[in-house]
């Protein structure tokens, strides 16, 4: 097993990898922005202005006007918040449930059967397949997108976690530490679950980028959070009738999920060279 | 090679066991009484007793279960509320559609995604390699929708090349098919080319490094054989294990790309079914479609094993 605790050799290696940076870079700018968002675009991301609609992109209009004369800017901008606190959200989610599920079933043989089936019968579903059901079932506001975006990629998450515990389990300073009288829980919790971070962190950056695209396709497809939230799906599916004559409706949010998602896969291609050599793509 | 197939299939079986419970249990999961979530917010007590009664949900949880297993021994996968027809029909009519796509999508996937990560890894650190791997990073990070639109602005709205959607089916207009699908399919493929060209070149690398090969370099063979007979047929081993999670992405990618290419796929029919809230159909389209998923990577580890023959002895 590879990695451990984030080390200074390892961070100095991140910082040397020019691309982990520029994933770094790209990242970063959309979290500020979303974050600075009430600061940045004090204009409310719904306010109608039916003079100005279909404005392009000017000095006045940073970004252009939509049909409805909204300001492109703040919908973008709005729509970084929500797609950062959707991503971020499902991380977290599936940080703790799959680890747990992981953990569980990767630590006690007895479990992993049973636990594995079903995670692998969830993972035998289409992503978006599954994830548009599930907003189906639920409904479409943005808490209920977080929700099934967090079942589709939990048992992903989950099956990285458990073939690392499968692994630490029969190491020898394991077996020491449980002929020292040390419990389950502490075992896990001091001896294996820190050893098997770097394929969980690797795997969340990308889940973040999934989590993202596919929060865009649902608002895209009219499954995700209803109109008019400012999500960057919903504002291309809204620009579409109009791409005509408007492109600028669609291709800046498109661009900005596009940055988004490159950030995130240098991001987290950097942290795989990095952290977890055994699945380098080889330089 | 029986025994092979024997034992995946046998091995399917729980995981299809227990999607089909989850894609039974879909319906219960709505919060609330499913009945009026279907029948609406202005239905009468009558009309949603009539969804309650034709859906079996006025019967004891067991019960419903029960039917439904025996439903789907006989093929049975209820009435499409919004479209009144059979399940299995609609699908049946639309998933060739979605097949048609896919297949095309796959062989560009294959097409691209091989050259490029082949080409990348013989000349690896060259300007070709970083070409390669900049596009594939691009692919990965290009949402499939997005480069749809893009396409569709510039191919269809302004040089007018290509219809901006709409379908043709293969068997009666092959050109027209064409026309129509290719821009679907460059934008479910580019992804998956990226994909597949960056898992090619660390794999093709990895092989070209061992020893056999520096042997058959020196052996004194042309380059073209020691590459694609000697390395490629390794190479080959990995790569087709990803062929089963390309072609689960292409079916997750077609959800969006039939809906915005106007495509009467099945993915367009589970958007529509999704937002006309018609569970029979979203649960039968669901089920069959990863019922299919699963005999896809049976078909792709009997693949595996016929590419390997370790995998074959040492379980066949």
């Amino acid at each position: 097993m590879s990695g451990g605790s984030v080390s200074n050799p390892t961070l100095r290696r991140l910082l040397h990898h020019r691309l982990f940076m520029l994933g770094c870079v790209l990242f970063g700018i959309v979290l500020v922005v979303a974050a600075l968002a009430p600061v940045i675009a004090p204009v409310d991301p719904n306010k109608l202005a039916m003079r100005f609609k279909f404005r392009p992109p000017s000095q006045e209009f940073i970004f252009g006007t939509d049909n409805f004369g909204r300001s492109l800017w703040s919908r973008v901008i709005w729509g970084a918040q929500l797609s950062m606190i959707i991503g971020a959200s499902v991380v977290v989610i599936n940080a703790i449930a799959g680890t747990a599920i992981g953990a569980a079933a990767g630590y006690f043989a007895r479990l992993d059967n049973m636990l594995m089936r079903v995670n692998d019968a969830l993972m035998a579903f289409p992503a978006v397949l599954l994830a548009i059901a599930v907003t189906a079932v639920l409904g479409p506001s943005v808490n209920d997108v977080i929700i099934a975006l967090a079942i589709v990629y939990t048992p992903r998450t989950a099956r990285i976690v458990r073939s690392s515990v499968i692994v630490l389990r029969e190491m020898e300073y394991v077996q020491a530490a449980r002929a020292a009288g040390a419990g389950h829980w502490r075992i896990l919790r001091r001896h294996i679950l820190p050893n098997a971070m770097a394929p969980l962190i690797v795997q969340l950056s990308f889940l973040f980028a999934y989590a993202v695209l596919t929060e865009a396709t649902l608002s895209f497809l009219g499954v995700g959070a209803v109109p008019p939230t400012p999500t960057w799906g919903n504002i291309m599916a809204e620009g579409r009738q109009y791409m005509t004559d408007a492109p600028w409706i669609i291709t800046i949010p498109g661009a900005a999920l596009m940055i988004t998602v490159l950030g995130l896969n240098l991001l987290g291609d950097g942290l795989r060279d990095v952290l977890d050599p055994r699945l380098r793509v080889q330089q | 090679m029986a025994g092979i197939l024997m034992r995946r299939l046998t091995g399917a079986l729980p995981i299809l066991l227990i999607v089909s419970l989850l894609t039974f249990g879909l319906i219960h999961m709505i919060p609330g009484d499913p009945a009026v979530a279907i029948a609406g917010m202005s239905a009468t007590p009558e009309q949603i007793a009539n969804i309650r009664h034709n859906l079996g949900l006025d019967e004891p949880l067991l019960t419903q279960l029960v039917r439904w297993y025996a439903n789907l021994l006989q093929g049975e996968l209820g009435t499409s509320l919004l479209l009144g027809q059979p399940v299995l029909h609609v699908v049946a009519v639309r998933l060739p559609v979605t097949l048609a796509l896919s297949a095309y999508a796959l062989v560009l996937t294959l097409l691209i995604g091989l050259i490029s990560g082949i080409l990348a890894a013989l000349r690896q650190n060259t300007w070709i390699d970083q070409v390669a791997m900049v596009f594939a990073m691009l692919g990965i990070s290009l949402p499939n929708f997005y480069l749809g639109l893009l396409m569709i602005i510039l191919f269809a709205v302004d040089l007018r090349w290509l219809p901006t959607g709409g379908y043709v089916p293969l068997t009666s207009d092959p050109l027209g098919w064409l026309a129509t699908s290719t821009m679907p399919a460059i934008s479910l493929a580019l992804l998956l080319a990226g994909l597949l060209a960056r898992i090619t070149r660390s794999t093709m690398l990895e092989v070209l490094r061992q020893d056999y090969i520096r042997t058959a370099r020196a052996k004194g063979l042309p380059e073209r054989r020691v590459v694609l007979k000697h390395a490629l047929a390794n190479a080959m081993i990995p790569i087709t294990t990803v062929v089963g999670i390309i072609v689960s992405l292409l079916l997750s990618g077609s959800v969006v790309t039939e809906t915005l290419f106007s495509i009467p796929g099945i993915g367009q029919l589970l958007t529509q079914a999704v937002l006309n809230r018609d569970y029979p159909m979203v649960q039968g389209g669901l089920l069959m479609t990863t019922a299919l998923l699963v005999l896809v990577n049976i078909g792709v580890d009997v693949c595996y094993a016929l590419l390997d023959p370790r995998v074959r002895y040492e379980r066949g």
